[in-house]
């Protein structure tokens, strides 16, 4: 018990939230529907954009559609695995183990940062996966390893913000069932009004100007310029802003939701 | 004795969630090193005190204190005085039994060594090492809420509280929690359990609060708390056609209390300290008036007893109510 005070408050919380990542990083192979699915979905959309839909996607001369698809995917890859983080903590909620947490004397964030930190490092493996079926139908990237490990950094810290956003709905609808089928419905327009899979240009003026201008359209972009080794324009710092702007955002919100939903009934 | 402060008092306690009222003023004490049974209908509030008790959530009157400390200005400190054991099992169903108490323990802010060390006891104490490296999932009921006990008592708290830690048990698993939660009381731990079962508050507390809406409505101990509620029935449901009065009026000669006359079910009932024994008796002189039984039965009192004597309304009453 002498353990506890031998160290400060800051390292509590760091060593209660890679106890609980831990945690939730041994789920993965004994649940491996999940991590199944969450792969499926990305290399279906691969197999079907770049062999179904992409003969017919108008796009600048030189440029190969898989080479252009797969940043769309990779962002795509990573904002979907927001899925589990909602997921998880709502099967938290409902089996009681939150109780459980809240009552022993560890810190609060960490039940979150637990869940976020882990789905980190799942993005990281369903991204390499992505990475290696690229390949394997055509995808070169023609970057410079500096910008290739920038794309790398910013689809990791996309998934992270987003795992935030699921950790909030998670948290707000609580039942498993509804969040499975209804809580990351808003990321389907989210993602296919943007520039991941077909250019934005041949939108029509409304939609076009929605696409350009919101978050995954940013990301794609900046995602797509590091790894091909194209100009990114600004696309980079946007990306960046919006990012952090989420995780700004939802970490407190995720934080006051956790704290509600736990001391309902 | 009276000098020795409670492990565990409520004062005038208030809990609402919108409209409804869970706790009404709430009352309740326990000495250090005793269990006491918190006896009440689903929607009585049982849940809601624990779960004020265990810091989850906040009064929103009155004042309650665990160890000395207060459940919400040193809620921080109290945690670690503390095991809980919910309602439903709270284990991690993915994890192995042995993982699970290990990250309780570490959570308990033990060290891994420690935490491992500690796992190896549990699982040995609760009969639980030949599932230890299996995942939870695969437990059975039973093994499950011992798995959840073992958890809630891995730095072996001085204050515990099990809420209904046996239903939804089979008759055996049951008996095995019963026999567990009295070696922790015979250890000094002092315990506040919930139940629904008077069978179960009778078996393992020492005291019984019984709430309802709220409000603790009768304490004592359980051999008290029977002899309001009066112990033994006698109960006779009288055959069509036979007159109920005649046989009130036997009955009544048998016993010593009053006799109750249900005249739509044709149940003549009375209160009977050993009911079985003078039971040949009023069925011969039954007999010998000419009026048919139906079907006879010595009950003893059920939890539905003892709200009928105190509440005047059973315990199946707005079960529905928040739990």
């Amino acid at each position: 018990m002498n353990e506890a005070e031998r160290h400060g408050w800051l390292y509590w919380q760091f060593s209660d939230a890679l106890v609980l990542t831990e945690r939730a990083l041994r789920h993965l192979p004994r649940n491996p529907q999940l991590l199944v699915f969450s792969t499926i979905q990305p290399v279906m959309f691969v197999v079907l954009f770049r062999y179904v839909l992409g003969g017919a996607i108008k796009l600048p001369p030189g440029v190969p559609y898989v080479n252009f698809l797969m940043a769309g995917v990779f962002v795509n890859t990573v904002a979907f695995g927001s899925f589990s983080t909602a997921v998880g903590l709502a099967e938290d909620l409902q089996n009681g183990l939150v109780d459980r947490f809240r009552s022993l004397p560890m810190s609060q964030a960490a039940v979150l940062l637990g869940r976020t930190l882990s789905d980190l490092v799942r993005n990281l493996f369903t991204g390499a996966v992505m990475f290696g079926v690229g390949v394997l139908v055509g995808f070169r990237p023609a970057g410079d390893v500096l910008h290739v490990v920038m794309a790398i950094g910013l689809l990791l810290l996309t998934g992270f913000a987003f795992s935030w956003i699921g950790a909030s709905i998670g948290l707000a609808i609580r039942n498993v069932e509804a969040v499975q089928s209804a809580g990351l419905i808003w990321l389907f327009p989210l993602i296919f009004a943007s520039s991941a899979f077909v250019p934005t240009s041949t939108m029509p003026a409304g939609l076009r100007a929605f696409a350009q201008h919101q978050p995954i359209t940013y990301i794609v972009n900046a995602t797509r310029g590091w790894l091909l080794g194209t100009p990114v324009g600004s696309s980079g710092w946007y990306a960046l802003a919006w990012t952090v702007g989420i995780v700004v955002v939802f970490v407190p919100l995720s934080v006051r939701v956790y704290r509600r939903a736990a001391t309902k009934i | 004795m009276a000098s020795e402060p409670p492990a565990i008092l409520a004062e005038g306690l208030i809990k609402r969630f919108g409209k409804t009222v869970a706790l009404d003023g709430l009352d309740l004490e326990v000495q250090a090193g005793t269990i006491l049974g918190l006896l009440g209908p689903n929607g009585a509030g049982k849940t809601t005190a624990v779960r004020i008790f265990t810091t989850l959530l906040k009064p929103d009157g009155g004042r309650a204190q665990v160890a000395g400390l207060d459940v919400v200005r040193d809620a921080d400190r109290l945690r670690s005085q503390i095991g809980l054991a919910g309602q439903y099992a709270a284990v991690d169903a993915l994890l192995t039994g042995h993982e699970n108490l290990v990250m309780v323990g570490r959570l308990y802010r033990l060290s891994r060594a420690r935490a491992s060390e500690r796992a190896d006891e549990l699982l040995e104490r609760f009969d639980l090492v030949d599932a230890a490296h299996r995942i939870a999932r695969t437990y059975s009921g039973g093994m499950r809420r011992r798995l959840d006990l073992a958890a809630s008592m891995v730095v072996a708290p001085p204050v515990m509280f099990l809420d209904e830690p046996t239903t939804g048990l089979d008759p055996r698993s049951r008996l095995e929690v019963w026999g567990l939660i009295g070696e922790l009381v015979a250890g000094g731990t002092t315990m506040l359990l919930t139940t629904q079962y008077l069978e179960e508050a009778d078996h393992l507390a020492e005291q019984i609060a019984v709430i309802d809406h709220g409000r603790t409505i009768a304490s004592g101990t359980p051999g008290e708390l029977k002899r309001q509620v009066g112990g033994e029935r006698i109960e006779l449901r009288i055959a069509r056609g036979a007159p109920l009065e005649g046989a009130s009026e036997i009955l009544a000669r048998h016993v010593e209390g009053p006799v109750r006359v249900d005249e739509t079910e044709r149940l003549v009932s009375a209160a009977a300290e050993n009911g079985a024994r003078r039971l040949a008796d009023i069925v011969r002189d039954m007999d010998a008036a000419g009026i048919g039984l139906d079907d006879l039965a010595v009950r003893r009192p059920t939890l539905d007893d003892v709200f009928l004597t105190l509440t005047g309304h059973g315990a199946e009453v707005e079960a529905e109510a928040a739990a």
